[in-house]
């Protein structure tokens, strides 16, 4: 066996290799295109970051992907991949959007506990069934998770088409009453006299950043979250000291798609004001890549998150300077990330524990 | 419903199973071998744009599926790279496959072409056409079996006709040669396998390549048979569906057929008739859209038979010390 590796290396020093190799990639294809990639950073950074507006979108972004992304954490704690999390997110829209039109809601205060609970509930629900029939049936929860995701999708176009549908030619539902839209940033922040432009964001950052609080206290300051742990490094392990695999299974399922779900209340309750056809727009898929990269730690998803929203947010002005690079760059970018600190991570983990090994013999 | 319409409704569900039931048997190959491969999609739309794009500059559809393959097969080696010689996990580095298949195409179909990530109209020697099979013309007049024969099983372009072959091709392989047995082997029980001396890492490559080189042949004929040229994510969700066919036919060649069949059929009874009633209740073309997935699941949940997946799949081979 080869010794452990320092913390610092496990945490730092992988997942910065990893990603600098991602990034490499990512460059080399620009300059294939034909275009510089240090400039297109730097437009890049300059359109995230470089303005409050920028700011603004970067971290409207990030906060529907600290959602999806604590939603595939969650579920790899438990050793289960969860590709679910566009269906679950989509699900979570109607369960939001079923709330916010159902009542006339007064205040957003009022609306908001009611619309978590909906969002968090079809959510779940649509996590719970790929959950369900993993721990009870033992089928792969990868294959169901998949599929779900075109269910949710052919079930959205009909609610939209047939139940939920506003008079007109768009499939959308119609606008919610005021009574429930959240408050944007720039107006809390107005309010105490910081000055922000207008863009998207809203409430519901702050909210992801509870959740990814209190998904650190379930996962590492739980009984709970020590019976996923453990399930998760191994199940007959676990299920020897006792622990229920089908309860972990269906829970740790439940919570994952609740947690996808959440992320409609930032895109449908606080932005968008309405159910609008592919609200979702991948963003359950870029949780994957989110959690990878933050090693399914809150912190690390959050930061993950930032980064993304960094690459939708800059990306999309990068599309309009330079216009040979396309919003897909996005998804190129996704991809290799997962690649490199998914799927190849042992083609930086192997050789860099072999230099810390041959260090500690000599 | 009289002979035309039939003949006409399967004659489409034969164009929409084909591609299905190319990557379903590249699946096939893979997972038998012990290598999870959701990253089906990708390869085929990979296979899709760069077979399109070379045929719009050759001016050979030829030329085209040799593209289409070598860009599946590179996506493939990524994978066995991934699954077999680092030990990484084999569905994340399909789900990266799939995202990296979707942005390139996308990315340098617009770089190349300007078209919004599509090729050119392809035509000509650009496509595969139609072939017409002998005595098509001859025996059309003969009732039931001429029709049957002139409009159902000829006038398929090539690609359809190799799709088809290759299921028997497949159980032949499968069943009947030493690397057969030895690729069922290593997805059931690699550590015999390597007890006797075959090479488990060799095997798996093997494996994976066969898979590439189907789903660039399902790659190529959408976008230079089926189609005429690439559009952006033409591949729809049609990898999957094709891994739904493989779990349905529980990993075998002949069933595979007959559940890419079934799944082509379901498409294009979608397709032709948008509005089915049963009694009083009108069918939403979504739930026809839903239903190869809702089966799966339905068979996945073991309600309709089990479908046991192949013992060692998924799981990387570490050799002992």
């Amino acid at each position: 066996m080869t010794p452990a590796l320092p913390r610092w290396a496990d945490l730092v020093l992988i997942p910065g290799l990893n990603l600098a190799l991602a990034f490499l990639v990512a460059g080399l294809v620009v300059v294939f295109i034909g275009e510089d990639p240090i400039r297109a950073v730097r437009i890049l950074i300059q359109g995230s970051l470089g303005s409050s507006y920028g700011i603004g979108f970067t971290l409207f972004y990030a906060t529907t992907f600290v959602f999806t992304g604590l939603a595939v954490a969650i579920a790899f704690h438990a050793s289960l991949f969860n590709i679910g999390g566009e269906g679950q997110a989509a699900l979570g829209g109607v369960g939001a959007t079923l709330v916010c039109l159902a009542v006339p809601w007064p205040h957003w205060a009022l609306a908001l506990p009611f619309a978590i609970l909906g969002a968090g509930l079809l959510g779940g629900a649509w996590a719970f069934i790929p959950g369900y029939l993993q721990a009870k049936r033992g089928s792969h929860i990868v294959i169901t998770t998949i599929m779900f995701n075109f269910i949710a999708s052919a079930l959205v176009v009909y609610l939209l088409n047939n139940v939920l549908k506003a008079p007109g030619m768009s499939l959308e539902t119609r606008k919610f009453g005021e009574g429930t839209y959240l408050p944007f940033m720039h107006e809390m922040l107005g309010a105490i006299g910081i000055e922000m432009s207008r863009t998207p964001m809203n409430l519901t950052s702050i909210l992801a950043l509870a959740a990814a609080f209190l998904t650190w206290l379930l996962i590492w300051r739980t009984r709970l979250g020590y019976e996923i742990r453990a399930f998760g490094h191994s199940e007959p392990a676990a299920v020897y000291a006792g622990i229920d695999p089908v309860r972990i299974t269906i829970l740790v399922m439940v919570m994952s798609g609740a947690m996808a779900g959440l992320m409609a209340l930032n895109v449908v309750m606080g932005y968008q004001h309405r159910l609008v056809l592919d609200f979702v727009g991948g963003a359950g898929f870029v949780g994957i890549a989110v959690a990878l990269m933050g090693r399914s730690h809150p912190v690390g998803v959050i930061l993950a998150s930032i980064l993304f929203g960094i690459l939708y947010q800059g990306g999309a002005e990068l599309a309009f300077e330079m216009p040979a690079i396309t919003r897909d760059m996005i998804v190129v970018i996704q991809a290799l990330v997962i690649l490199f600190t998914g799927a190849l991570e042992n083609l930086v983990r192997l050789p860099v524990e072999r230099v810390f090994a041959r260090r500690a013999r000599g | 419903m009289d002979l035309p319409v039939v003949l006409q409704l399967l004659d489409s569900s034969v164009r929409l199973a084909a591609p299905l039931l190319l990557a379903c048997l590249a699946g096939l190959y893979s997972e038998r071998a012990g290598i999870f491969d959701i990253g089906l999609e990708g390869k085929m739309l990979a296979a899709a744009f760069v077979a399109a794009a070379t045929s719009a500059y050759t001016g050979s559809a030829w030329f085209g599926l040799l593209g289409g393959m070598a860009a599946s097969i590179l996506l493939a080696l990524v994978h066995g790279l991934a699954s077999i010689t680092l030990r990484g996990n084999q569905l994340i580095s399909g789900v990266a496959i799939n995202f990296l298949a979707s942005g390139m195409t996308a990315l340098i179909g617009q770089s190349l072409f300007g078209l919004g990530g599509q090729t050119p109209q392809l035509d000509g020697p650009q496509r595969f056409g139609a072939l017409t099979l002998p005595l098509a013309e001859t025996l059309h007049g003969v009732p039931v079996l001429g029709p049957i024969w002139s409009d159902l099983v000829s006038g398929h372009n090539l690609l359809v006709y190799v799709a088809f072959l290759a299921v028997p091709a497949t159980w032949w392989v499968l069943y009947r040669t030493r690397f057969g047995l030895r690729l069922r082997a290593v997805g059931e029980n690699p550590a015999a396998v390597d007890t006797a001396g075959v090479s488990v890492v060799r095997l798996r490559y093997g494996a994976v390549v066969i898979a590439g080189v189907l789903c660039g042949i399902a790659g190529a004929y959408l976008s230079t048979a089926m189609s005429a040229g690439f559009i952006r994510d033409m591949t729809a969700g049609k990898g999957f569906i094709a891994l739904a066919a493989l779990i349905f036919a529980k990993w075998r060649p002949w069933p595979a057929l007959f559940a890419c069949l079934l799944f082509g059929l379901l498409e294009a009874v979608g397709i032709r008739y948008q509005g089915i009633r049963i009694g009083d209740f009108a069918v939403p073309v979504q739930l026809m859209q839903a239903l190869p997935y809702v089966l799966t699941v339905v068979i996945l949940a073991g309600f309709v038979g089990r479908a046991i997946p192949p013992r060692a799949g998924g799981r990387p081979y570490v050799k002992e010390r």
